[in-house]
């Protein structure tokens, strides 16, 4: 038996395809942190004085803050002095004013990743901003968006050319005083994508962001920000990748959507950061907010996750369900392997009438790797008639992986309905061996498997997500027929 | 005389330091059917795993050939693709695995290694709608996860419909009667009759006569202690539900 166990976890062990680095000239902040370093990227991105005064307000209130250690993870301690907090790709100076200025090395790199930046693949559909270390280096399709009044650009970008919308939306949803790392975030972000759907309007694609972590010892604090007005509509799509490096590196991330009357929002992520190699050594700490406000009534903001990368992923992509009737929905595939170590979840927080929410997590763990789901489902005096229902479940392969369920439920109206539903499986050796004996592989046969197990999930990812996802889990085309 | 489909030879095998198999030898050539009978604990389930290659089970000793080659030299996966098949006394369940995509990644494996081009699922479908009505199953089936939320007796109907479409040489049926009803029964063996060719065989472990009633063996025998103590025709069945294993046992 135990030869076929390892097996399994030699099957499941994959190389990290994403870990080159792009030789290109940066522009970077010495190490540490401090206000000097804070008014150096303020100074950098040309911000008004509003936002320097909200990033040392946020500095100043860190100061006072300590790293949080709640999370079901263990890391070595992270000395904030050490970090890069401002690299940018290219020289000293503005940010590229097309795409044409982008560095073709940086165009390279997005294309062996996969993603179509050039306008001219089209095709795709998807309009894409590239964050590059911690700068944006181009959107596409920006004219087209533009005709339907839809901004979608760089955060930096929105500052100089949308100064009101930022300064009343940036931080509704993840006050600068949230939690360290949001906190930590709201000092030194350095970009990030902002988008606006307007009124009424349908957004005419899937809009994208990809993040790309390159040079050593740097921090990435990039910052989303999603606003959609009134009866409007957006899809958006995440993904990251980052080179392989001896070192850990700290990713903390803010994303904030707003979701007015009416309006919906879905946000999806395929995480694929470095996670550390087979002994636990380097990989992306991922320490990352998310948190979504369904502010009018009838909103909905549905959260598809799919996080295979980091060494450690700390993660709840939350929602406030403000609005009267709103929906918040949580879709989760999380894969830990060797050594990573996975705590994520998700909070739902109840507030206006008849609210509804949905959890499910698909948790996998295999060699060494530890997964953690952490969920809230709070329901406030106000929200009459709110409903919930979790699913959590946990896949193990091999015997040295583990899986924690840590559900927390806080009712305070009692015409509300709140279901829980748990289970947790090994990867069964009689199921690969049922596949073996019709004839298909070991490889194939765990990748079924695991495919299965993720279904609900991945049925929840717009096509092009989902078919990256599936092959991010070595997964062939599962569903084409029937 | 056509070339055997199998020859096992003097096969020992066992779990750990069990012995389980103690010597068995057995031929099988093509058309026919061969029941396997025994006590619980004889040996019978042993048999049809270490045929599949299924892992945890050590061969101590013996041969075993297949269609002229080392059986016991491939792994489970290349002994399905020639077309060994085992009808699993306990089918497993695999969530969220829609049953028509398993079963067409089967068989496309299967044809992929005899060098024949893969059907679509198109194809696959036309192909599929003929023999599900073979097993009475509803096509319902096809649209729902591998085995997962069957009644026993679908998920026994649902192996023979998987032989139907992989059309094995060789079937090895686990007890495929155990906790099926008279009507179940007699739908399961009549696919298993119908899907007798001149060039396949069957190989039919079962502990009640009863099975032997709708599929009728051309040869019986009869399994104690790892050992094949008697071989016959299938009179030995219909002796064997009259007597009892003990008639037989103790002779052994």
């Amino acid at each position: 038996m135990s030869t076929a166990t390892e097996t399994i976890e030699g099957l499941v062990k994959q190389d990290y395809k994403y870990g080159f680095y792009t030789d290109v000239e940066t522009d970077s902040a010495p190490p540490g942190l401090s206000e000097e370093t804070i008014r150096l990227i303020s100074r950098r991105k040309n911000e008004p004085e509003w936002l320097t005064d909200w990033r040392l307000k946020a500095f100043r209130h860190w100061q006072t803050m300590q790293e949080p250690h709640w999370a079901k993870v263990h890391h070595e301690k992270i000395n904030y002095q050490d970090i890069v907090y401002y690299s940018a790709p290219g020289k000293k100076g503005d940010r590229p004013k097309s795409l044409e200025d982008v560095d073709p090395k940086l165009l390279e790199t997005y294309e062996k990743l996969g993603i179509p930046l050039r306008e001219r693949e089209r095709l795709a559909g998807v309009a894409v901003d590239a964050v590059f270390d911690s700068v944006s280096v181009g959107t596409t399709f920006k004219k087209q968006l533009a005709e339907k009044g839809i901004i979608f650009c760089a955060f930096s970008e929105a500052v100089q050319e949308h100064p009101d919308l930022v300064r009343k939306y940036l931080g509704m949803v993840v006050p600068y005083t949230d939690n360290f790392f949001a906190t930590l975030n709201s000092a030194v972000f350095t970009d990030g994508s902002f988008c606006y759907i307007p009124k009424g309007v349908r957004c005419p694609m899937e809009l994208s962001t990809y993040f790309r972590i390159n040079a050593a010892n740097t921090g990435q604090f990039e910052r989303t920000l999603i606003v959609a007005d009134e009866g409007s509509h957006v899809s958006y799509l995440e993904g990251c990748t980052a080179p392989m490096r001896d070192e850990n590196q700290l990713h903390a991330a803010v994303v904030e959507l707003i979701a007015l009357d009416n309006a919906q929002i879905k946000y999806s992520t395929v995480q694929n950061w470095y996670p550390g190699d087979e002994n636990g050594r380097g990989g992306i700490y991922n320490f990352v907010t998310k948190r979504g406000l369904c502010r009018g009534s009838n909103s909905k903001i549905s959260w598809t996750q799919v996080e295979t990368g980091s060494a450690i992923t700390w993660k709840y992509p939350s929602c406030i369900l403000q609005g009267d009737n709103s929906i918040g929905e949580f879709y989760s595939v999380a894969v830990v392997n060797n050594y990573q170590q996975a705590d994520t979840g998700t909070k739902m927080v109840h507030i206006g009438k008849n609210t509804r929410s949905t959890i499910v997590s698909k948790g996998i763990s295999a060699g060494h790797g530890q997964n953690s789901y952490r969920g809230l489902v709070k329901v406030q005096k106000s929200a009459t008639g709110a409903r919930n229902f979790s699913q959590c479940d946990s896949m193990l392969i091999g015997s040295k992986c583990s899986a924690h369920t840590f559900p927390y439920i806080e009712v305070k109206n009692s015409s509300a309905s709140v279901e829980h539903e748990a289970s947790t499986s090994k990867i069964g050796e009689d199921q690969i061996f049922y596949c073996n004996q019709r004839g298909l592989a070991t490889q194939d046969a765990v990748n079924l498997i695991v495919n299965g197990f993720c279904k609900e999930v991945f049925k929840e990812l717009p096509m092009e997500f989902a078919v990256e996802a599936q092959k991010l889990l070595g997964v062939s085309l599962e569903g084409s027929v029937g | 005389m056509s070339k055997p489909i199998l020859e096992i030879k003097n096969l020992s095998a066992g779990v750990g330091d069990k012995q389980i198999l103690k010597g068995i030898s057995l031929t099988i050539s093509p058309g026919e059917v061969h029941a396997i009978m025994g006590p619980n604990g004889s040996g019978k389930s042993t048999l049809a795993a270490v045929l599949a290659g299924r892992a945890g089970y050590e061969v101590t000793g013996g041969e075993v050939i297949y269609d002229g080659k080392n059986l016991l030299d491939l792994n489970p996966e290349e002994r399905a693709r020639a077309g060994v098949f085992l009808a699993f006394q306990y089918p497993v369940e695999i969530p969220g695995v829609n049953s028509t995509y398993f079963l067409k990644a089967a068989l496309n494996e299967i044809r992929k290694s005899k060098g024949q081009p893969e059907l679509d699922a198109m194809e696959f479908l036309n192909l599929v709608k003929d023999k599900i009505k073979l097993l009475e199953l509803n096509e319902d089936l096809l649209r729902r996860s591998v085995n997962e939320g069957y009644s026993g007796g679908e998920k026994k109907r649902n192996e023979i419909f998987q032989m139907a479409v992989l059309e094995p040489r060789l079937a090895i049926l686990d007890e495929t009667d155990s906790g099926l009803d008279i009507d179940a029964l007699r739908i399961v063996a009549g696919g298993v009759n119908k899907l007798k060719r001149p060039d396949s065989a069957q190989m039919v472990i079962t502990h009640y006569q009863r099975l032997l009633n709708f599929i009728i063996p051309d040869f019986v025998h009869v399994l104690y202690d790892g050992r094949i103590v008697k071989s016959g025709d299938k009179q030995l069945a219909l002796e064997l539900e009259a007597k009892g294993y003990d008639w037989i046992t103790k002779a052994a």
